[in-house]
């Protein structure tokens, strides 16, 4: 099968086996990051901007280690340092850098929707690296690839994701893979942090972590974005810990084998204790470690033809 | 169609061969060969086998995807599929004999020479192919050669193992 799209804008237009394309692919990449020169000359000649419009350490980081390691040419931008603070729209910020003669984009905006409008109105390829609480496509490739790496499939599973799902693309994203390729995927949070309707989305819900928790193979905790609780939908983080924190003792509900997945940066103490982030059952970095792999499959999959 | 080899022609070239590398390398303790996807895997398994049968000395075998190095990814439209690179031994300082089916313009092999090494830094590296049908792009030839097949570019060579095509043949196909 072959992978015709222009851009990576969301796992909600991906077929499942465009998904499995993406993972399979990855699997060959993800053996150059072990050998002594982690660089393939793939993608030489080729120009890539990462174009952050929110902060952002790791997927950048991770987005650029991967365009390196194809041999691509990279730019960065961050709103912070750029003419956006002279006044320019993003349309007119991406034309003019177009005009230097780049072959894709990697975009994170904070509205939803901004990369499929870059996709639209550009001949280059776009890769959504976050748009708003819309949807995190790489992300979630990242967490589907370690899930098959660590369980060898995801057909199946019990996922619960807990935490803020209203502000997260990360579950949504999540949501669409998991369902997609046949797993039963929970949602668990306090009802403020849960968006209505989202069973729709084809999850269950949960407000009691422990009745979420039960028989479950993974548990990807979500952060607690500090920075967007400011509209009282948290009485305060103690109590967001009191009832939603993943100790030991509510781990032991969930099947003996399961696994502990979170997107970072973890907040340590609040989402779980630092003990349980450093456990057996902990793949934090393992995830951190894959999503470059993942991400060189994209670009790849992207711009590796005509 | 016609047919170059069968099932046997395919096994004497493949002895031969390996009596060949065993010649000139006396030693087989440093030596290791790779085949290149997919062809090359399965007569790479071969040539260790027979080597092994007839020295007693087991020779490492890995395989190598070239897709990541090759030169026309911007020319093509489709999109090759990138498979497994395994080489589950250090290349550095041994005597490396790269393994593929057909030898045509030679950009495989020098798209393999610079993945081989991206691993490390071989005393030597050498080629062996089952099929050597000529048209050369680059300079590059082969050191162990199973049959030296005269051919024209309308043609194709086509070779067919067991482990992946059910039958071992060797096959002359026009271009469609």
């Amino acid at each position: 099968m072959d992978f015709k799209r222009k851009d990576l804008l969301g796992l909600e237009d991906l077929s499942p086996e465009e998904i499995l394309l993406i993972l399979d692919t990855a699997k060959s990449f993800r053996e150059v990051l072990e050998r002594p020169i982690k660089k393939v000359p793939t993608l030489r000649g080729k120009t890539i901007v990462n174009l952050f419009f929110e902060a952002s350490t790791r997927t950048r980081m991770s987005f650029e280690l991967a365009e390196k390691r194809l041999s691509a040419d990279v730019l960065n931008f961050s709103a912070s340092t750029s003419s956006l603070v002279k006044g320019e729209t993003l349309l007119d910020t991406a034309k003019n850098i177009l005009a230097l003669r780049v072959d894709c984009f990697v975009l994170r905006h904070p509205t939803p929707g901004a990369p499929h409008l870059l996709a639209r109105k550009l001949p280059v390829s776009i890769i959504n690296a976050g748009d708003g609480a819309h949807e995190h496509p790489t992300q979630a490739l990242l967490d589907l690839y370690t899930i098959r790496e660590k369980k060898g499939h995801i057909e199946g599973l019990k996922i619960v994701i807990v935490g803020d799902i209203a502000h997260s693309r990360v579950a949504r994203s999540n949501i669409w893979g998991l369902n997609k390729l046949g797993a039963e995927v929970r949602v668990c949070g306090p009802p403020t942090l849960i968006p209505p309707r989202i069973e729709n989305m084809g999850v269950k819900v949960f407000y009691s972590i422990e009745r979420a928790l039960k028989a479950v193979d993974i548990i990807m905790m979500l952060r607690i974005q500090r920075e967007r609780q400011n509209k009282g939908l948290l009485p305060s983080l103690s109590e967001y810990r009191e009832f939603f924190s993943l100790t030991e003792e509510r781990i032991s509900l969930a099947k003996k084998d399961a696994l502990i997945m979170h997107p970072g940066p973890v907040n340590r103490g609040i989402e779980m204790p630092a003990k349980v982030a450093d456990s057996e059952r902990s793949i934090i970095l393992n995830q951190v470690t894959n999503g470059i792999a993942v991400r060189m499959a994209i670009l790849y999959l992207l711009l590796g033809r005509r | 169609m016609a047919k170059l080899m069968d099932e046997m022609d395919m096994r004497r070239a493949l002895l031969r061969l390996s009596h060949e590398i065993v010649e000139k390398n006396r030693d087989t303790k440093n030596l290791a060969l790779i085949g290149i996807h997919r062809r090359g895997i399965s007569l790479a398994r071969r040539i260790s086998k027979l080597i092994e049968e007839i020295t007693g000395g087991k020779v490492p075998t890995g395989s190598l995807d070239i897709t990541l190095y090759r030169d026309d990814l911007t020319r093509i439209a489709y999109q090759p599929v990138v498979r497994n690179t395994d080489v589950p031994f250090p290349v550095d300082d041994k005597r490396i004999i790269l393994v593929d089916d057909v030898l045509y313009t030679g950009r495989t092999i020098r798209a393999a020479i610079d993945a081989l090494l991206d691993f490390g830094r071989p005393q030597k590296i050498e080629l062996a192919v089952l099929v050597d049908r000529g048209h050369r792009e680059l300079p590059i030839r082969a050191d162990y050669v199973g049959k030296n097949i005269p051919t024209s570019s309308e043609e194709m060579v086509e070779v067919r193992v067991k482990e992946l095509d059910g039958r071992d043949e060797v096959l002359l196909l026009k271009r469609k």
